[in-house]
């Protein structure tokens, strides 16, 4: 199997352990990417809030270079934000034509030409969907039977797109973590929002979701997420919210992939568990 | 908020009065918004005062900016309006008109987008840099300062000032610009 890989700007900076535990899992399961040339910024929130043809031609840009690529024509995409945005250009280029020439009459500044034939998948879609379970199945043999994990999802690989889960109950990752031998923490906090932004923003709105969250997570051995803001949000301010709240809220949060990882064999330095800002350490125990 | 500024606002959120016409005030979206307690203005009456053309009390209000994007409004509208959509046209409608409330967020974009045009890519270190500059405020960047050392000390984010990029995209942020001109 081989699929063209967007990691996006945040992987190569504060989620370099999504980047480098995807690349370690996709390997053990035999999957190839290949990294798009020359990909750019999907322009985030920003361009969106600054301008509308911005922020389609952005992710256009990194479409149309897939298509100059030729051994697949699926778009591999772990960052929910990204897979948003290049999503976003995928399905309205379809329905309106004139969106699509106004793209091009950008793009031909750098001789490039958007038509329209790649599908762009979030890594969770791909997991759940496209691979074998029974490879986890078989190299995990039941390693981490004595945790319990709770599946976050966030918002934007659920919605607006509604591609591969359902949008309100979103269940993908259950068969994922159950595959590992771990029990699936149940609780109804998985696709709600984070604060994505607002946590730095307008920390006070920001942090009581995030707050929301930890404390639904009491009991769970780990939160896994598929999302580099969920990442940070959820793992970066711990301890104060612990504190406004009065109860310890501490739990180790990783990337659904860092823990695939782990449970096939591979090392913590491998998964990069060091990249961190939770403290996994109580995971690593419990796995022993 | 002068005679003035209330016809550019109405000039401004035309497209999206336009999107929202057919809106029936049933408030799914304001029980739907995980932000709404930090509202002063809630979703669906934000929807009301546009269709009404009451728009300077939209735009003294910062409740749309709370907005933290994750379209659970837009999934259970029973209109299939694309609200979420909607209020990022009055983030970019604020930040178009340069409104002084919301300059804080604008400078933020600003820095991103600047950082996006000139490297194709975010260097997250360099373009807060350059909003904290922006901001002109000394007191601001300690409030980050905590993360911004736990993620220096892990390398996830890297000084790296004036690197000296030129604007790698920048014949498509031009082109971009002539064309929405």
């Amino acid at each position: 199997m081989k699929y063209l890989y967007y990691p996006g700007c945040s992987l190569e900076g504060t989620s370099l352990e999504y980047n480098i535990s995807t690349s370690v899992l996709m390997d053990a399961m035999d999957v190839q990417l290949e990294e798009i040339e020359d990909w750019n910024c999907c322009g985030a929130t920003a361009a969106e809030s600054n301008s509308h043809l911005l922020s389609y031609v952005l992710p256009a840009r990194n479409l149309a270079l897939a298509e100059k690529m030729k051994d697949s024509n699926q778009i591999l995409v772990p960052c929910s934000a990204c897979y948003l945005n290049l999503k976003k250009v995928e399905v309205a280029i379809k329905k309106d034509k004139d969106l699509l020439k106004k793209i091009n009459k950008v793009l031909a500044e750098e001789d490039l030409v958007l038509k329209g034939d790649v599908t762009v998948r979030h890594l969770l879609d791909v997991l759940s969907n496209d691979i074998d379970i029974e490879t986890i199945k078989e190299v995990s043999q039941n390693k981490l039977s004595g945790l319990t994990i709770a599946p976050y999802y966030g918002c934007q690989c659920l919605r607006p797109f509604v591609v591969f889960d359902d949008p309100e109950d979103p269940h993908s990752m259950d068969k994922l973590i159950q595959a590992t031998g771990a029990q699936l923490f149940e609780w109804d906090m998985g696709g709600q929002c984070c604060g994505a932004s607002n946590t730095s923003t307008k920390p006070e709105a920001g942090m009581a979701l995030v707050g929301r969250i930890l404390k639904s997570a009491k009991g769970a051995d780990a939160i896994l997420t598929v999302c580099p803001m969920c990442q940070m949000n959820l793992e970066s301010s711990q301890k104060k919210i612990s504190h406004k709240e009065g109860m310890d809220l501490d739990i180790p949060v990783l990337f659904l992939p860092q823990f695939l990882g782990l449970a096939m064999g591979k090392t913590k330095e491998e998964v990069r568990l060091d990249l961190n800002l939770s403290n996994t350490e109580r995971l690593i125990k419990a796995r022993a | 908020m002068g005679q003035v500024e209330n016809e550019r606002l109405l000039e401004q959120t035309g497209a999206v009065k336009e999107m929202i016409q057919t809106c029936i005030q049933c408030g799914t979206c304001t029980a739907s918004c995980p932000n709404n307690e930090f509202m002063d203005i809630t979703p669906r009456r934000m929807w009301r005062l546009l269709l009404t053309d009451h728009v300077e009390a939209l735009f003294s209000s910062k409740s749309f900016i709370m907005c933290s994007s994750c379209y659970y409004c837009t999934l259970r509208c029973p209109r299939g309006l694309e609200l979420t959509q909607a209020m990022s046209l009055l983030k970019q409608a604020a930040s178009r008109l340069k409104l002084k409330q919301f300059k804080r967020s604008s400078l933020f974009y600003d820095a991103f987008l600047d950082s996006v045009q000139k490297h194709g890519r975010v260097k997250e270190m360099e373009f807060m840099t350059h909003y904290f500059i922006s901001l002109k405020n000394p007191v601001i960047p300690f409030g980050y300062a905590s993360l911004g050392l736990k993620l220096l000390a892990k390398g996830k984010i890297r000084p790296e000032f004036g690197s000296g990029a030129k604007g790698k995209l920048a014949g498509l942020f031009k082109k971009v610009a002539e064309l929405e001109a």
